[in-house]
């Protein structure tokens, strides 16, 4: 385990904003319908941007789909298999949509009756999110420094690093693992920091999961 | 220290460098917003906190007024309330005088800017002298989710020549060939209404109110209309009296002004008497600093609305770190995630049933509070509002891209 990284780490924050596209479904046909037509925009704005507008709170109905159908359709089943879907897991947008489109025909063809429509003003309207990706001023050259830059960083970097990262090549892979890997060949870190996931803690108690995995792997190093 | 820093603690040091790096990238440009008021109401209280922010940041804001008499305001008025939903009789000669007054505006107003934000329909016609290359929206903060036809048809034709129109909630949306975006309405925590206060500050308010602490304080802050359903309020408190201690607590104006406000203040006066754990509070609108000490006495805060906007009110008190309970109308599910950072009802049975266990449940009541606080922080605070309207105009002056790298 090196002491320098040969390349710093650059620490960025994703913002976004919000577009309505005046798409609105009543029931859970008219979602299938919305989600097939989406496009990755869309797609981004009710999973992975939900994830971190709500990502103070108990991490349950883990995208803006599976919210709708299990608290306004109050279709439990459904719902219940939609907050299953792990959308990091996923590495492209695409696929994510996929999976929902698969589980929601599914859901259709095992349940051929009318369909519960929801009362005027509670409809899922359909809305895309504008990213924009931008640098921060924090930026690590160790384990010292990049455990510094965490506690300052916001939670949008926070998330753009660990979570849609895995969207882009590398594909699958969060920026830090990679980062740790690649500049101190720390395989123990980049296992433990791969194995985290969004719907077991909120982005602030993350945060602080993550301080102690490297805090804990400095020490090692130090007492080698 | 500068302006903008004075909100790290509320919004956070991020939020601010963020909203530092957008501006650099905006540096110089020219955003004017229009409107028809310098003070009073929401847009003009919102520009007079955000413009000197936004030249603190190295743009140049400018603000115009869109002048008129009495009469245009008369039917600008109808207008507000025709797309509120309220039927109005709208006649040629009151359309006439809406193109005539702009006609006036198009004369004097200097409308030269990189990006302008037009707010609500009062200026909206002003598109008609748009600058060649500049960049236009058109800012409506009005729920149209029931507007009166005729009166957003000719709209219409004036908005859908805009760049892009901006909403306050995705139910707000209509049918437009130009792009509309979603930015909810915000609140300042540095101002009197929001501000932190210290205990000493909220107790010698709250002796000076006469309004006795020694008892779990219920309280909705709101006009005396019924579409706040303070006769509910009252009905559902009575429903949990005989189980709870607490006092419940309406606080108004006093609606000398407004004949059908006080009807409704005559029938809550009526509906609390000889109830010595209901009080009927009326206080002036400059009453900010008093609001806020009363939210921060409460244990639960109500807004028990059967209609609203957005209704603001809630994250304001939210921002206390209060549990609320607040009707599921209009722009308030926007922040309140049920029974995650608030609790959202439908009837008076459900009020007083939440009223109830929020009083038993002192733990979850202060999760909720907890939780929405932090709600607002990331989401309804004057920092994020100005961050979005940055981010629009990045998004029309880079060329609409979906994907912005700065």
């Amino acid at each position: 385990m090196g002491t320098t990284a040969l390349e710093s780490f650059k620490f960025c924050t994703r913002l976004t904003l919000t577009e309505v596209t005046g798409r609105k479904a009543s029931n859970i046909g008219e979602l299938l319908e919305g989600i097939k037509a989406a496009d990755d925009a869309v797609i981004y704005h009710h999973t992975h941007r939900f994830i971190k507008q709500s990502h103070h709170l108990v991490p349950e109905g883990a995208n803006d789909f599976a919210y709708w159908v299990t608290n306004t359709v109050q279709a439990d089943r459904l719902g219940e298999e939609l907050t299953s879907i792990d959308i990091v897991r996923y590495n492209s947008l695409a696929d994510i949509r996929n999976a929902f489109v698969k589980m929601l025909e599914r859901h259709i063809e095992e349940n051929p009756g009318p369909m519960r429509t929801v009362a005027p003003g509670r409809e899922f309207h359909f809305m895309r999110a504008i990213r924009f990706s931008l640098p921060t001023e924090c930026s690590a050259k160790d384990y010292a420094s990049f455990i510094e830059c965490l506690k300052n960083v916001s939670v949008s970097s926070l998330y753009l690093h660990v979570f849609e990262a895995r969207l882009r090549p590398p594909y699958g892979v969060d920026d830090f693992s990679h980062w740790f890997k690649t500049n101190f060949n720390d395989e123990k870190v980049e296992q433990e920091l791969s194995r985290l996931d969004p719907y077991s803690y909120t982005l602030e108690s993350l945060r602080q999961r993550i301080i102690r995995i490297i805090e804990r792997r400095l020490t090692e190093a130090r007492n080698v | 220290m500068s302006k903008i820093d004075e909100y790290i603690p509320a919004a956070g040091r991020s939020a601010i460098e963020e909203l530092k790096i957008i501006a650099a990238r905006l540096k110089g440009k020219t955003i004017l917003n229009v409107n028809s008021t310098a003070v009073g109401g929401g847009v003009a209280e919102i520009l007079n906190r955000m413009l000197p922010m936004m030249t603190e940041l190295g743009i140049k804001p400018r603000w115009e007024l869109i002048k008129g008499g009495e009469d245009f305001y008369a039917v600008t008025k109808k207008f507000h309330n025709a797309l509120h939903g309220t039927r109005q009789e709208l006649t040629p000669a009151d359309f006439q005088l809406y193109r005539d007054t702009l006609k006036v505006n198009l004369e004097t107003l200097n409308l030269d800017a990189d990006i302008a934000l037009i707010h609500d329909p009062q200026p909206a016609g002003l598109i008609d002298k748009k600058p060649a290359g500049a960049k236009w929206v058109w800012r409506c903060h009005i729920d149209l989710s029931n507007r009166q036809a005729d009166v957003w048809d000719f709209l219409h034709g004036y908005v859908s020549r805009y760049d892009a129109a901006v909403i306050s909630a995705p139910s707000f949306s209509q049918a437009l060939p130009i792009k509309q975006f979603q930015v909810p309405p915000s609140i300042d925590p540095l101002a009197d209404k929001n501000k932190e206060l210290a205990a000493e500050e909220i107790a010698e308010i709250m002796g000076r109110l006469n309004i006795p602490v020694d008892k779990p304080l219920i309280t909705q802050v709101s006009r005396f209309d019924r579409l706040k359903d303070p006769l509910g309020v009252i009905e559902a408190f009575k429903k949990i009296q005989p189980y709870v201690t607490a006092r419940l607590l309406l606080v108004g104006g006093s609606a000398d002004d407004d004949p059908e406000g006080s009807q409704v203040l005559a029938e809550v006066r009526a509906a609390a008497e000889g109830d010595p754990d209901i009080i009927v509070l009326c206080l002036p609108p400059t009453s900010n600093i008093e609001i806020n000490a009363i939210q921060r006495a409460s244990a639960i805060i109500l807004q028990k609305s059967l209609k609203e906007g957005f209704g603001l009110t809630v994250s304001e008190a939210l921002w206390k770190g209060k549990p609320v309970i607040a009707g599921a109308v209009g722009g308030i599910p926007l922040q309140i995630t049920h029974k995650y950072s608030g609790i959202l009802t439908r009837t008076i049975d459900g009020t007083a049933y939440w009223m109830k266990r929020l009083l038993h449940e002192p733990a979850y009541a202060k999760k909720l509070g907890e939780n929405g606080r932090e709600h607002v922080r990331e989401n309804f605070l004057l920092t994020r509002h100005l961050r979005d309207y940055l981010l629009l105009a990045l998004y029309l002056e880079s060329g609409k891209q979906d994907f912005i790298h700065l």
